[in-house]
């Protein structure tokens, strides 16, 4: 198992993962929107999607658990 | 003169407006959003009126908020500040509608810059040099693959319509171009409600140098000379000099008085009024025209601190009808300044770091000056730009610039977040930085660390 977490304070503009999906080590999950900048959250490892811990347009801190892959 | 001015914007450049503003016995307005209301700019101003919530489209880029807020308070002009509602023609057109005056250029110059192919188009006739790109807005891939070849590889996709790097891309190939060009096209319709875009060559590492330009609503209109921009990181701007390093000591005499006409053309062709900058890419001996931003730049303060100008003392001026009695010929350089962005980011990595600013103090000095939007104490939020902060330091000589720029950024003292003043001090290092070997792609060769 291993958690995605947030590499920025700022909101989450749009997943790209769903729950149940197969991803691979590189491939965005989430971006994050922070001082009028995107940024991707990309797979740390390949795997699956099994839970997703945050909401489009929801505030996150650096460090927060974004997706949980199986 | 105005009586009362609301300053819409934030941070540092609204304290410098409201300043300006004071000293010209004006009574100020602030406006904030429910994340700034801790912030300097707030106590500044003579009263402030709340906006809304923290996103920009719910404040600062909310017009009817504005005019109420306007209305309220009987400001009797609004100037924008950078950024926000400073380029949008309908904002000037509605606030005028309502008999206040927009601190800008005419309404009708701000729609003919707006639009960038349309801009190309405008000073081409006026014979302004611009970059080889697309004739027209590119309607599908095919059509951009053909422009491609024309123009020659690499292109830049750009939006029209977009600014400070917002939607733009390079491809290499015809097989890049194609999955570059459908992703712009998506961006430019999320960020400007518009899928419009166009291609351009892309020279992998020019100048960026740009002109600024004063006129008033009679015609009379002047530059200040030049800036140079070149240290720039995605597409946005974070050391900016004036005078440009390419001209020191009487260099490229020839390159710099086309630049400057280009320029007053330009700014000509627009039907240009108040304060604007003309920017452009200088590659092998040649400036090209890129777009001319119908505001005041960031970066004005290295100009009014080498021309003894004061370009926002002159914006309300102009805005209130008054006469621009500078003449060309009374405009001249007097010594070196060197403006640095402080960015709540990572120094190496440039990802945004808000947080608290829990030690923030200024260094001090002869030639030594530090805009700030914040104050010691305060939150630097995730909702704006990550601009904290501007060092501005001016000296006799580039050299004697750097000296004290060294010495000031070393007893700038921020603690609690990211910031890039580390970023700074590597620049500062660079010999190609020292001897002024600098381009847009100057970052990525010279400042790792």
């Amino acid at each position: 198992m291993a958690e995605v977490t947030a590499h920025i304070t700022g909101t989450v503009w749009k997943i790209e993962c769903k729950v149940g999906q197969q991803v691979n080590a590189g491939d965005t999950l989430v971006i994050l929107e922070s001082m009028k900048m995107e940024m991707p959250v990309e797979a740390t490892d390949s795997g699956l999607v099994t839970e997703i811990r945050c909401a489009e347009a929801q505030s996150v801190n650096e460090g927060d658990v974004l997706i949980v892959l199986g | 003169m105005f009586k009362k001015i609301l300053v819409a914007n934030r941070g540092e450049i609204a304290r410098r407006i409201i300043t300006v503003a004071r000293g010209m016995g004006m009574q100020t307005v602030a406006v904030y959003s429910d994340a700034d209301a801790e912030l300097p700019f707030v106590k500044d101003a003579d009263e402030a009126v709340r906006l809304g919530p923290a996103p920009a489209k719910d404040s600062y880029l909310n017009v009817a908020a504005l005019l109420e807020a306007a209305k309220k308070t009987k400001a009797e002009a609004i100037h924008p500040g950078y950024g926000f509602i400073s380029e949008n023609a309908d904002f000037a057109k509605t606030i005028a509608d309502n008999g206040i005056v927009f601190v800008g250029p005419p309404p009708e110059a701000m729609a003919r810059m707006k639009d960038k192919s349309e801009a190309r188009r405008l000073v081409a006739e006026a014979g302004v040099p611009i970059v080889p790109g697309s004739r027209d807005t590119i309607p599908d891939v095919s059509t951009a693959l053909a422009e491609a070849e024309r123009i020659g590889y690499p292109v830049l996709c750009k939006a029209a319509g977009g600014g400070g790097g917002i939607g733009m891309a390079v491809a290499n190939t015809a097989a890049e171009l194609e999955r570059v060009f459908r992703a712009c096209v998506d961006r430019a319709r999320a960020a400007f409600s518009r899928d419009t875009v166009y291609l351009e060559r892309y020279f992998p590492a020019p100048r960026h140098l740009e002109v600024q330009i004063l006129g008033d609503l009679k015609g009379h209109t002047i530059h200040l000379l030049e800036r140079e921009c070149s240290i720039q990181r995605r597409h946005q701007k974070v050391v900016e000099e004036a005078g440009s390093p390419l001209f020191l000591e009487g260099q490229h005499a020839d390159v710099r008085e086309h630049l400057f006409a280009a320029g007053l053309k330009a700014a000509r062709a627009f039907g240009y009024a108040n304060a604007g900058t003309v920017e452009f890419l200088y590659s092998d001996g040649q400036v090209y025209f890129i777009e001319m931003n119908a505001r005041l730049q960031v970066e004005h303060p290295v100009t009014e601190l080498t021309t003894g100008v004061d370009l926002i003392a002159w914006q309300f001026r102009i805005a209130a009808g008054e006469s621009l009695t500078l003449r060309q010929n009374e405009i001249a350089r007097n010594g070196h300044a060197l403006e640095f962005r402080i960015y709540a980011e990572d120094p190496v990595k440039f990802f945004p770091s808000p947080g608290p600013l829990k030690v923030f103090r200024a260094p001090t000095g002869p030639g030594v000056r530090l805009d700030a939007g914040y104050a010691e104490g305060n939150t630097v939020t995730p909702h704006y730009d990550p601009l904290i902060a501007k060092l501005i330091i001016s000296g006799d000589t580039r050299a004697a610039t750097i000296a004290r720029a060294k010495e000031a950024l070393a007893n700038l003292r921020i603690e609690g977040i990211k910031q890039n003043v580390p970023l700074h001090l590597r620049i500062l290092e660079s010999e190609a930085f020292i001897e002024g070997r600098i381009d847009t792609k100057f970052l990525e060769h010279h400042a790792k660390p």
